[in-house]
């Protein structure tokens, strides 16, 4: 009843387009309707879930365990977070916890590939692999997301204000992204947190950094042409200052192939620190990062291939699943490929 | 009507530096606007009315600039130059700074109105939002109350349900409709002058001629000045009291309107006038002018409508016109640029072969060629 009631308002007050082809609405609808998108955005969703499985897991059973209540009752004696941290070789009282397979010669180095306790296996120490690529997930999935929101962030601001201004604005701050991105990528960011220090924290910042041109380049190409926009001459002329055009004007128009540059970046990002794991640039061990993890099972490549395997599918899975979704955006965002 | 004009324009220059030359898009044109008058601004394509215009509100952008002339409005110098110490204009203190402009004449003194109602509105937005968005800056009000002025304004302007359509995008409105909202988004701000950049254009003629009847219901009511941009002679008669001709950067004809119409001194104007129909005459065929307009690069010399003028001779080539007014008793003021109304020997002297008088066959080139 509501929808005809509208329809007829609309109608008085002139002919209305069939669909409004902008807005976040019309975006998803169009993602949907695009199969590999959607099996891009169910990849992306299952891993996020996977990531807060282990975040809750953490925070959760570690806060509970303060108290004496539920450390009594058990609590400690959860399987995720613990089969992650105990090292049998260091800790042999916590080994049981990991409960070797029957069979297993050494107790400490359960390094079997699959059993109905470690779905996955156990790593060279005997870290069940399904726990740490639990844990991995989250790294992954927020370096990736934070390391692009600062590439985003910053990148949009340098690109909107030198297509904006125009001049020698323009230049400065298109030569400085220009020599960012002249230096190959991945000496940056080591050379980055060689200088500031080898932790996740700083290897999110780096990559942020160094990918800054990509979104500043792309952004400035359409601020170009939307500045011209008679609608941001009329804002002009109304009297807004020029922060106000380029944060609510300008911004907003030219913003559709960042988004979606922004999706793509994430996959390549998580693949970039995960690289800089296997290096020994990202997270420091224990921490069980994807990159962490195939660094140490390079030595037991032949004999037990299932370490370096699964943090790979992880990995493989993750990095397609946000391509796709970037794909499908691009075409939902491409007003020349919707027919 | 007081003594003052509210807005004054005198030897108004803007040129663009181009890689090709400098294009002298608008060079030394002068005009008033009266309080509660609309002054329309008529050319061809290309004359330099935008130009024109974007001076006026200082919206001229590289490589465009504005290099000379005066433009006060209530006594405020928008343009003002002086000759420095080396001989050369610079602008003079008194002239309003970017900062001054966006302040006090953007939107609150002075409001454009767009051609292309499409184009003009803010896609990602809400229609009501932008109209408050340019309340707010102008007004000194607080958020609720602008949105109770942006309501009363889309009412004003004719916009069914307008607390509903307040929330509407500018996709669901059509061309009518949106070119009410920028009507509405001019006069919001209650600025004393408001530039109509043919505001018509992109119209269909019913919705031409509401637009037409709605502009001038509000000016009745607001009291506000116009200058009127159009190509649309029909537009004019209907809406303006006086108007400036324009022909390559320069005005070439200013009267009111009546006398513009029926008393019409510039051939130029009069080969504008034989080139529309008009429904007071019954002619078999049109007469459209003949050629385009030179490049404002490089002018032609002497009067710049020489190449394409009928009444063309020697004397136009070498001799550049001079503003002059020639009202006779009954008219109060009507200045034409032609060499016609000049004791420079114009009479005596040969009429010229121009594209208009057909002697050439290939027109433009050998014109052309003959100048340099």
């Amino acid at each position: 009843m509501a929808e005809t009631s509208t329809r007829t308002e609309a109608d008085d007050a002139g002919p209305e387009q069939p669909e409004a082809r902008v807005g976040w609405r019309y975006t998803l609808t169009q993602v949907r309707r695009d199969p590999t998108a959607l099996a891009g955005l169910v990849l992306i969703a299952f891993m996020t879930v996977v990531a807060l499985i282990g975040f809750v897991d953490g925070v959760v059973f570690d806060f509970l365990s303060e108290y004496a209540v539920f450390a009594d009752m058990g609590v400690r004696q959860y399987w995720l977070a613990e089969t992650v941290w105990v090292n049998p070789a260091t800790d042999p009282a916590n080994a049981r916890i990991l409960r070797p397979p029957v069979g297993l010669t050494n107790p400490y180095y359960p390094n079997e590939p699959g059993t109905m306790a470690h779905p996955l296996g156990t790593d060279h120490r005997g870290r069940d692999i399904l726990a740490r690529l639990f844990y991995g997930t989250r790294i992954a999935i927020t370096v990736g997301i934070v390391s692009t929101g600062i590439a985003m962030f910053l990148g949009t601001f340098v690109g909107a204000v030198a297509g904006y201004y125009g001049g020698w604005i323009d230049d400065a701050l298109m030569r400085g992204s220009e020599t960012l991105y002249a230096i190959p990528f991945l000496v940056l960011v080591i050379a980055f947190m060689t200088a500031f220090g080898r932790n996740l924290t700083y290897a999110m910042i780096g990559v942020g950094i160094a990918t800054i041109p990509t979104f500043a380049r792309l952004i400035r190409s359409r601020v170009l042409s939307v500045r011209e926009e008679d609608y941001v001459e009329a804002a002009r002329a109304a009297g807004v200052r020029d922060r106000n055009i380029i944060m609510r004007h300008v911004i907003p128009n030219s913003f559709a192939p960042v988004l979606v540059q922004a999706t793509l970046q994430v996959g390549v990002n998580i693949l970039i620190i995960a690289g800089l794991s296997f290096l020994g640039y990202g997270a420091q061990p224990p921490t069980p990062s994807w990159g962490q993890m195939l660094n140490n099972s390079r030595d037991y490549m032949l004999p037990n291939p299932w370490f370096s395997i699964w943090p790979g599918i992880a990995i493989l899975i993750t990095v397609v699943g946000f391509n796709l979704v970037g794909d499908g955006l691009r075409d939902a965002l491409d007003p020349r490929i919707n027919n | 009507m007081s003594d003052e004009p509210l807005l004054k324009v005198e030897n108004l220059k803007t040129q663009f530096f181009t890689e090709e030359g400098t294009v002298r898009a608008v060079d030394g044109i002068s005009f008033e606007v009266n309080e509660g008058e609309i002054v329309g601004l008529v050319g061809e394509s290309g004359a330099g009315k935008s130009v024109a215009t974007s001076s006026i509100m200082r919206l001229v952008e590289d490589p465009g600039e504005i290099v000379g002339g005066t433009v006060t409005y209530k006594g405020k110098k928008i343009v003002d130059f002086e000759e420095g110490p080396d001989g050369e204009l610079r602008q003079s203190p008194e002239m309003l700074s970017n900062e001054e402009m966006r302040k006090q004449i953007r939107g609150k003194e002075i409001a454009i109105i767009f051609q292309d109602p499409m184009e003009a509105l803010n896609p990602v937005f809400k229609v009501g939002g932008q109209l408050r968005e340019f309340i707010e800056i102008n007004r000194n009000v607080s958020s609720e109350q602008a949105e109770e002025i942006a309501v009363d304004m889309l009412r004003e302007v004719g916009i069914p349900e307008p607390e509903k359509r307040y929330d509407s995008y500018p996709h669901q409105f059509s061309g009518g409709m949106r070119q009410r909202v920028l009507i509405a988004m001019a006069l919001a701000c209650e600025p004393d002058l408001i530039i109509a950049d043919e505001p018509t254009t992109a119209l269909d003629v019913t919705v031409e001629g509401q637009i037409i009847d709605l502009v001038e219901d509000l000016q009745e009511k607001y009291g506000t000045s116009f200058i009127w941009v159009t190509h649309d002679l029909g537009v004019v008669a209907e809406i303006t009291d006086r108007v400036n001709v324009m022909y390559l950067g320069e005005i070439i004809e200013q009267a009111d309107v009546e006398d513009l119409f029926y008393n019409t001194k510039h051939p130029y104007t009069d080969a504008l006038l034989d080139s529309i129909p008009r429904p007071d005459q019954s002619v078999g065929e049109l007469k459209p002018i003949t050629g385009v307009m030179p490049e404002a690069i490089n002018p032609p010399s002497g009067c710049r409508f020489h190449t394409r003028c009928p009444e063309a001779r020697t004397v136009c080539k070498e001799v550049h016109p001079t503003h002059e007014d020639v009202s006779d008793a009954l008219e109060s003021s009507h200045r034409v640029s032609c060499l016609k109304y000049e004791n420079v020997g114009y009479d005596e002297a040969e009429p010229l072969d121009t594209e208009a008088t057909d002697a050439f066959g290939g027109g433009l080139v050998e014109a052309r060629g003959e100048e340099q």
